[in-house]
């Protein structure tokens, strides 16, 4: 225990000393820190934290030191949260790196891929995405098409991915490819690591209902891949794939409860009831609105389950010996279902307020508001649909009888 | 604070478990129901569950108890709430016990304490006077005179008043005041009419009419009980939120074994799609509730500050979920789940009782609103 207390003491000294004033204030959609080769920081303080945090490892603060994690321990780690908490620092950096790609190559790739790959998505010099999804290859995930062709120490890739999330501000894209035949499916898929900075590899935004453009279209055309790059055996990329998209959902998850620990939440009131309180009127305190009221309750209840479940889950997985509990495989599901629901309620309160696209008939808040209520609409979609969780759970934790 | 369960609690959850597959199966709470036995549980069974120390959980050890906590009791009625054992252990063990221990001055304790973990007395408490939670809105009235009190009017949902040897009542002492008494079922002046509920387990309503409590008789001090009541009914709500938990579970587990074999156009049921979203969904609510419902339970030990909100919050999700699972576990038994000779149709009707019990899912709702502030 004195040696937490210790770490605790140094933590928070060299975070006194080191996490910028400016790096300490809320942060804005725009104040996210992506990395990469063309990250283009928002201040100079920005790029000081993310320097700072990446050397030390904290950006990925479990992860092995060897590859330029962290090294640090379940209970090490959850002390750095709380006095990343406690003086209210940003994030250093946000990646899919991070978040997806690294915990698979962690456990997939060779030493030597490590070495490679590794550093660069702690210290945020390589920004990534996923190239999973085809126009043909949605919730079929392993009918995807686009091809890898052996030549001398290269693959030659040819097709194309939709649904690539900033592709446009991207360095590298990990992809599932098909270097085996189209059937059996999921034998003959490999996972590939594919520099964009190429001819071959072109992107294009593709526009959604929320008017913004946070995913693209990826063209491969002659593509040229050294085969050190190939993460896992070839036509194994299944096996990748599945990890990957564990760590994914747990990702998607985890936004979908909005960081409301019921802690932080308290007895300081309720997100939705503050909103609404804007628009509704009040009795006593009370939204008037009786059925505006109980939908508010109820979301907030959800809420709160859910957060208190991913905190026995992640409990339960640090005690025992068996890996995550049956309980992750709700995660998506809840989370991103829970989340349209929350938007749905906010829209309602406000109103046509909730309902503006544009102009100074609206104030910021409001316009914001109504684009991420259309921008939820993807989060039962993304990383596996609804309908997708809830065969795996049929399957996978009930083991329902299958067709 | 801690979300799993100490290595001493999951013994005694698993000890719990043991008990009720071996002795309290549900064949034993048919044999009870059939037996039209107007107790409606069994006093051998009884006896051996205070040997095993559970009558005794929430008392402090000066009195006999060992004083485990409200998360012991909680992952034991979990596991008899799995086989919907009939016992007096939630009225006399949980509630009762509690008011004693938090009202009572030293002789009560003493008196009735030790006596209640030995398994000698059993204890019902009388709250409710209408069909739906209330608790605060009484009209029962006792008046002073002399050295007693004359107590009025009618007590309804009085959970195992048909064969408590005492019976605590709640009455108004002023127009805000609310007090506790401690009367024999005997007395004159009280008539008790057991109640036959669906869940068969058993309650009374209770008619005071010039019922004397003498003095001494009153729990703890006067006009000093609302506090009490509402701390013991939050602590109730957590307990028989672990016992509907764990009903729910049994539901379901029951249900997806049972699709598992059922084969009707030449497969499995639980191979349609249409079954299995059901069931995936109803797996994700029982998730949820794990983690309420032991955040509940865990919350008195640990002495937490927003105890009201997780037991409302646990009640609440509990209860909508019990009543969906119950519902849905029916629907896919098809025709043999409304038979009285599968089990599946008793947990619907113990639901449909526990959710009516110290406030249902929408009461909770409006309060966690309210404790929410809005």
């Amino acid at each position: 225990m004195s040696d937490l207390n210790t770490f605790r003491e140094d933590t928070r000294n060299w975070l006194e000393e080191n996490c910028p004033p400016e790096m300490r204030k809320p942060m804005s959609t725009d104040g996210v820190c992506w990395g990469g080769r063309k990250c283009k920081f928002s201040h100079p303080d920005q790029e000081l934290w993310l320097k700072r945090m990446g050397e030390k490892g904290w950006t990925a603060p479990t992860w092995p030191s060897e590859y330029g994690g962290g090294g640090l321990s379940y209970d090490e780690n959850k002390i750095l949260g709380e006095e990343l908490l406690a003086i209210g620092a940003r994030p250093a950096l946000a990646s899919f790196g991070l978040w997806m790609l690294g915990p698979a190559l962690l456990e997939y790739a060779s030493h030597e891929q490590k070495m490679e790959h590794i550093p660069k998505i702690v210290k945020g010099q390589i920004r990534w995405c996923q190239g999973y999804s085809e126009p043909g290859a949605g919730s079929d995930l392993a009918s995807l098409k686009t091809k890898a062709i052996e030549d001398g120490d290269n693959f030659i890739v040819n097709g194309q991915k939709v649904w690539t999330s900033y592709a446009d501000e991207c360095d590298m894209i990990f992809t599932l490819v098909r270097t085996g035949p189209l059937e059996p499916k999921h034998n003959g898929i490999s996972f590939l690591l594919i520099d964009m900075d190429q001819l071959g590899v072109e992107t294009k935004p593709i526009k959604l209902i929320s008017g913004k453009s946070p995913f693209c279209e990826t063209f491969f055309t002659d593509a040229v891949v050294p085969k050190t790059n190939l993460v896992h055996d070839l036509n194994k990329g299944w096996d990748v794939a599945k990890n990957l998209l564990q760590h994914e959902r747990k990702m998607l998850a985890s936004m979908g409860a909005g960081g409301s620990s019921p802690k932080s939440k308290g007895k300081s009131g309720s997100g939705l009831a503050n909103l609404s309180k804007k628009y509704v009127e009040e009795n006593n305190g009370k939204i008037a609105d009786e059925g505006l009221r109980q939908k508010i309750a109820k979301s907030d209840m959800d809420g709160h389950a859910f957060s208190l479940t991913l905190k026995r889950v992640s409990e339960e997985s640090k005690n025992s010996n068996h890996g995550p509990s049956a309980a992750t495989s709700i995660f998506k599901y809840f989370g991103s279902e829970h989340n349209k629901r929350k938007y749905e309620i906010m829209i309602e309160a406000m109103g046509t307020q909730g309902l503006g696209w544009e102009g100074g008939e609206f104030d910021p808040l409001e316009l914001a508001i109504t684009r991420d209520w259309l921008r939820t609409k993807a989060n039962s979609i993304e990383g596996g649909t609804s309908e997708v969780q809830l065969n795996v759970i049929s399957k996978r934790v009930l083991d329902l009888p299958q067709q | 604070m801690a979300l799993t369960l100490s290595e001493e609690q999951s013994f005694l959850k698993d000890t719990a478990q043991k008990f009720s597959r071996e002795r309290t199966p549900t064949t034993h709470f048919r044999s009870i129901r059939d037996s039209e036995n107007p107790e409606c549980f069994d006093r051998a069974v009884w006896k051996e569950m205070a040997q095993q120390g559970w009558t005794g959980i929430l008392v402090p050890e000066e009195y006999g108890g060992s004083n485990f906590g409200v998360a012991g009791i909680g992952v034991v009625l979990e596991e008899l709430g799995r086989t919907l054992t009939p016992s007096p252990l939630f009225a006399t063990g949980v509630i009762c016990a509690s008011l004693i221990k938090e009202a009572g001055n030293d002789d009560q304790k003493k008196d009735f304490l030790s006596k209640i973990v030995s398994g000698d007395i059993t204890m019902a408490f009388a709250l409710e006077e209408g069909p739906r939670h209330n608790p605060f809105k009484l009209k029962v009235e006792a008046k002073k005179e002399g050295s007693s009190y004359i107590l009025n009017g009618k007590k309804t949902f009085v959970i195992d008043g048909g064969f408590a040897d005492k019976i605590i009542i709640a009455a108004k002492t002023s127009e805000e005041g609310i007090s506790l008494f401690i009367a024999d079922k005997d007395l004159k002046g009280m008539k008790i009419t057991p109640t036959s509920m669906v869940d068969h387990k058993n309650a009374a309503n209770i008619e005071f009419d010039n019922l004397e409590i003498k003095e001494e008789d009153l729990l703890g001090s006067e006009n000093n009980a609302k506090e009490i009541i509402e701390k013991i009914l939050d602590l109730g709500r957590a307990v028989l939120s672990a016992e509907m938990l764990g009903g729910a579970l049994e539901a379901f587990e029951i249900t997806i074994n049972y699709i598992k074999e059922r084969e009707q156009f030449g497969q499995k049921i639980g191979s349609f799609q249409a079954l299995q979203h059901r069931a995936a969904l109803m797996f994700t609510d029982l998730e949820l509730c794990k983690s309420c419902v032991l955040e509940a339970i865990t919350a008195f030990d640990e002495g937490s500050n927003d105890i009201q909100r997780v037991v409302s919050l646990a009640k609440s999700k509990i209860g909508e979920a019990f009543f969906n699972i119950s519902n849905e576990s029916v629907q896919m038994h098809g025709g043999v789940g409304v038979t009285d000779e599968y089990d599946i149709g008793l947990y619907m009707k113990r639901a449909r009782v526990a959710e009516q019990t110290f406030g249902n899912s929408e009461y909770h709702r409006n309060r966690y609103a309210e404790l929410t502030g809005f």
